[in-house]
Order: structure tokens, then sequence, then C-alpha cells
């Protein structure tokens, strides 16, 4: 597939495009693409529990695949799970980004003191997994913070959880960047016209930089998504009242030995569907920009 | 070299006193200590007296200081949940997680490699187009999924392995080993393949890249032009070359394996460090989450500087230029 003059698309990746696209749309679209309204608890019904999906013998056609434990459709909590699943992903990559390209303009354009104690904080951090760092800032947000637990904050717990480890590979780009872009001549002449830093960072060099962090936040997508949902997996995430897709795969995880396989099989496909949509694209993008990789073809 | 070796135990000091520190932070003012350990009936004088006794009223440097001196001699307090002392918890969960990552990292390394040499030298094959596709659905397929398909498929369906726990384990009195039982070996095997895949494509990725570029060097040719025979051309001359990164990478995710293991050790229940973690995260039990963020960290601090030091004793270039 062609696009535009040099822009070789393979097929692979223009279809996982297109998935990823439809799930997100699917995912904002929710409320109006399901038959029922996961969050409002009056509509569960425990007759209805943990039904089958509905082309297998005791299924029930309401249900296109299948209840969960609390007679809830599965088909509509995917729905709604993939949107607060997509949406703590997205916001988190967001709040990583201008966190990480901040700190890399300041790191790249000063130097000195300021960069290497960035650095050095950004090294420490990196030195654990993501998935232990967003572990402690959970279970520590939940000791100082009394509300915790409640449903207006565990989303910005988990966006800040997943945020506080990412943001160190944008700072590291973007740093780097900056100091190559820093010694040009255009930056060298806005100095010289006696703009100040935060004009000549944001205006001239940022718009420079621009193009590894969107690389980066493509590939970091999928990998916040993917943390959440091991989050919530864990029981640090989101409740079940108000499923992420991780939620929905640990409420079905515990039906697993009774032969109830629906409740988490399908959370956990389309959560690999989306992962691996993504995934497929970042991939692309980053072989595109890299340097290194594009001579050989 | 003397300066090299000095600037790396600075750097991992310094490390080590930012993880103290924060694990001295979440003690002090995440919750209050004294209500946690204190009794529920208990009257203000004797929370007072506790408070004393914890060294509350001291300034916050002394209290530092006070809290190294403790952790340095192995002592990080006792857990607010089961009222014992976290360093014996950890000791007991510790061989179960070792065992579990010891098992992995063989598991990642004795399919990795071969598969990695296989995608290096036949790149256009059928069977490397699969692996690769495989992998990729592998590397977007999350850990607890990947455990939960295992349990489904080969404990629920065919019967064939347990799905939770060690088995039966010999206590050894220092180390409790599940390697001696036949049920503790078979416990052992889905969760030991189910956190090996974390590490799986990430060897093979790296050792078909490797191989890739040892393929083409000069020496390389030069030994195909002399007519070698081909399996000596690639697994004694390039895989020797491909693989001294790759035992570096394996060296260095021991740290994020044992992190990583949290994920593994949930799913099958298995009685390791991860598990005990994850409980104390839902309790908020401040000292057992504090001990285990200083022993990731001590770990991750002491494989780092090894691995930087090894490889400035092996290798002569970076010994001339960092020093």
């Amino acid at each position: 597939m062609k696009l535009g003059r040099d822009i070789d698309l393979p097929v692979s990746v223009a279809l996982a495009a297109a998935v990823a696209v439809a799930l997100v749309l699917a995912a904002a679209f929710a409320p109006l693409l399901s038959p029922f309204d996961p969050t409002d608890i009056a509509t569960y019904n425990l007759a209805d529990s943990e039904l089958p999906p509905r082309w297998t013998l005791d299924g029930d056609p309401r249900f296109l695949l299948g209840t969960d434990n609390q007679g809830r459709d599965l088909y509509s909590a995917i729905l709604y799970g993939a949107r607060v699943s997509i949406g703590i992903g997205a916001a988190s990559v967001l709040t990583a980004a201008l966190f990480g390209i901040s700190l890399g303009l300041v790191a790249g354009y000063f130097g000195g003191a300021v960069d290497a104690a960035i650095m050095r904080v950004g090294d420490v951090i990196m030195s654990f997994p993501t998935i232990l760092l967003a572990l402690l800032v959970a279970g520590l947000a939940r000791g100082l913070i009394p509300q915790a637990s409640s449903i207006a904050w565990t989303p910005v717990i988990l966006i800040a959880a997943i945020a506080i480890h990412e943001w160190v590979q944008y700072a590291r780009t973007v740093r780097a960047a900056t100091m190559v872009e820093t010694a040009k001549d255009y930056v060298k002449a806005a100095r010289v016209i006696g703009l100040p830093p935060t004009r000549i960072m944001l205006r001239h060099i940022l718009p420079n930089v621009m193009g590894p962090v969107l690389v980066i936040a493509t590939i970091n997508l999928a990998a916040a998504v993917l943390t959440e949902a091991t989050l919530s997996f864990l029981g640090v995430g989101m409740p079940p009242t108000y499923p992420s897709l991780g939620t929905l795969i640990r409420i079905g995880n515990e039906f697993v030995f009774s032969g109830i396989w629906w409740i988490a099989t399908f959370p956990a496909l389309a959560l690999i569907v989306l992962v691996l949509a993504v995934n497929v694209v970042g991939d692309w993008l980053r072989d595109r920009f890299n340097p290194k990789l594009r001579g050989r073809g | 070299m003397a300066g090299l070796l000095l600037s790396r135990l600075l750097q991992a000091a310094l490390v080590m006193i930012a993880v103290t520190a924060v694990a001295f932070a979440m003690f002090r003012f995440v919750g209050d200590p004294v209500r946690a350990m204190a009794r529920e009936d208990s009257t203000p004088q004797e929370r007072a007296e506790l408070a004393q006794a914890l060294g509350l009223d001291q300034p916050v440097p002394v209290q530092y200081a006070r809290f190294v001196g403790r952790v340095v001699r192995g002592d990080f307090g006792i857990s607010y949940r089961n009222q014992r002392p976290v360093t014996t918890l950890i000791a007991e969960r510790l061989p179960a997680t070792l065992e579990l990552v010891f098992a992995a990292t063989i598991l990642a390394l004795g399919l990795g490699i071969p598969l990695g040499v296989m995608c290096a030298i036949r790149p256009d094959g059928a069977a490397v187009r699969l692996v690769q596709s495989v992998s990729l659905i592998g590397i977007s397929t999350p850990t607890f999924v990947t455990g939960i398909a295992l349990i489904l498929l080969f404990a629920v369906t065919l019967r064939w392995l347990p799905s939770f726990g060690r088995g039966d384990i010999v206590d050894l009195g220092f180390w409790t080993t599940g390697y001696l039982t036949g049920s503790g070996l078979r416990s052992l095997v889905l969760p030991s393949i189910t956190l090996a895949l974390y590490q799986l494509t990430l060897i093979m990725r790296l050792v078909r890249s490797e191989m890739i570029d040892a393929l083409s060097s000069d020496y390389v040719r030069f030994a195909r032009a002399r007519g070698l025979p081909k399996s000596r051309i690639h697994y004694v001359l390039a895989l020797r070359n491909a693989l001294m990164p790759v035992i570096t990478v394996t060296g260095l995710q021991i740290g994020s394996l044992v992190a990583f293991a949290i994920v593994t050790e949930t799913v099958f229940q298995w009685p390791g460090m991860g598990l005990l973690f994850i409980q104390a995260v839902s309790f908020v039990d401040i000292p057992v989450m504090a001990a285990y963020l200083m022993f990731v960290g001590a770990l991750f601090v002491v494989l780092n500087t090894a691995v930087d030091l090894v490889y400035a004793i092996v290798d002569p270039r970076l010994r001339k230029a960092k020093a």
C-alpha cells in the first residue's frame, strides 16, 4: 500500500492501525453501542448471573458474550472496560510526556547541575521495573489519602503510578535532542536577540524534537494499557463496580476453575487485540524513525 | 581502574541512600506507625511510650540514621499485619521466589538462544516467520493472561499439572526447596513457563540482532572465504561473540524477574516474596513494603555494579576510556 511519495505502509500495519482505531472508537462510543449500562447496578439481575455466550447451549439471546458473576452483560462491560483502560492509558502517556518533555527541555537547554539532578533521579527510577514502582505508588497513596479507594481517586492514582516511571524515557530522548538543537545557529540567534529561555524552548526547540516523542508515545500507550490491566488484575486498580479490562479478567479468574471460562476470556482477548494492534503500529513507527534501520529496509 | 571502581561504588551508594530514604519516608510519614503498632485500647500514655521506644520523638535526621543502622543489621521492623519480624517473613519467602526465577531463567535461555539463532540464520524461513509473529503476540499478552490460559488448559481441562502452590517442599534448615520432590517439580512447570515467556522474547530478539551483526562482520566473511563448515561458523564463531551481551542482559534481568514474579506468584498463589508484597500493598503494611523495596533496590544495584565492573575487567577499551 502506498501513502504519499515515500511512505510504504505494509498491509499488516494498515490492518493493525484500522483495528486500533476501531477499538478506540468502540470504546469512545460505548454508551451508544452497548445494550446495557454496566455502571448502573439497577440493570444487574442475579438470576442472569454466569450465563454463557449466546451461541452456546445454555446461552441467553440477550447477552452476546454471556454475563459475569453479578449478571452484568459481558459485552457491555468490555466496551465500557476498554473505555476505562484506554482512557487511563492515554492519560498516563500524556502526563508522562508532559513531565518528561518539560524536564528534558530544561535539562538539555541549561545543562550543568539542573541536568545532572534531573537525570540522576531518572536513573534511580529506571532501575526499578514499572510494575513495582506503580504498586508502591498505589500502595502509598492508600496510606496517604484516606479516600484513595474512592472511585474519583483511583484513576488519578493509577495515572500517576504509571507516569512516574514512563516520564524518564521522554526526558532522556528530549534532553539528547535538545542538546543537539541548542548548539545550532537558530537557537544561538534566538538567544542573541534576547528571547526568554521559555520561549526559545517551547517555540523554537520543541517542534524540532517532537518526532521521536510521538514514536515513544505510541509504544508507551500499549505498555501503559498493559500496566493498568496488571494493576487492576492485582487488585490495586479499578474496582469491580467500575471495571477496566484488567478488573474484568480478575473477576473472571476466580471462576476459571469452575469451568466458567468466558468471564476471563473475552476481556483478555479484547486486551490482547488492542495492545497487539498498537504494538504493530508502534514497531513500524520506531523502525521508520530509526535511521540505523532505515537503510536495511 | 581504581577511579572507575570508586565512581561505580559511589553511584551505587547514592542509589542505595535514595532507596533507603524513600523507605524511611514511607515508614515515618505514611500513616501513623504508633497507631499501626499499638493495641486498639491503648492509653495515650502507652502510645507516648511506644513513640519514644520507636525513637519518634527524635529529630528526623537522627531517626533516619537509626533506621539505616537497623537496616544494616538486618532489622526491618515488625509487620503490621501479622506481627512478625519482616526479616523472618522475607527469609521464609525468598527460596520460593528464587527457585521460580532460576527455573524461568534456564527455560528462557534454553529456548531463546536457539530460536534467536534460527531467526538470524534463516530470516525468510516459514518457521522463523511463525516464531516472529508469535513473539509479537507474546509481548502483547500480559503475563497474567498467559498464566490463566495455561491454568485453563493444563490444570482445569487436561488436569496434567497443579495450578497453585509449591507442592511438597523439603526443608533444608536454611532453605526450602521444591526441586527435590515430584510434586514440587510439577508445581514449578506452569509458573516458570509463565515467567520465562516474559524474558524469552527479549532474549530471542537480542540473540537475533547480535547474530545478524556477527554474521555480517569481517571475521565471519573471512571464515566463509576459507571454506569453514557452516555449522562451525554459525555456532562456534558467530554465536560465541553474540552471547556476551546476552549474558549481561540475563544477569541484569534477574532483578526485574524477581519484581515481575509478583504477577506470576499472584496468578499461581506461589508463596514467594511477590505474593507477600502484593498482600502488603493491599493492607498498607508499610514495613513489608519498605523492606521489599530495599531488597529489590539492593539486588538491582549489586547486579548493575557487578556487570559494570566485570565489563571493565574483561574489556580493556572501557578501562582506558572511562578511568
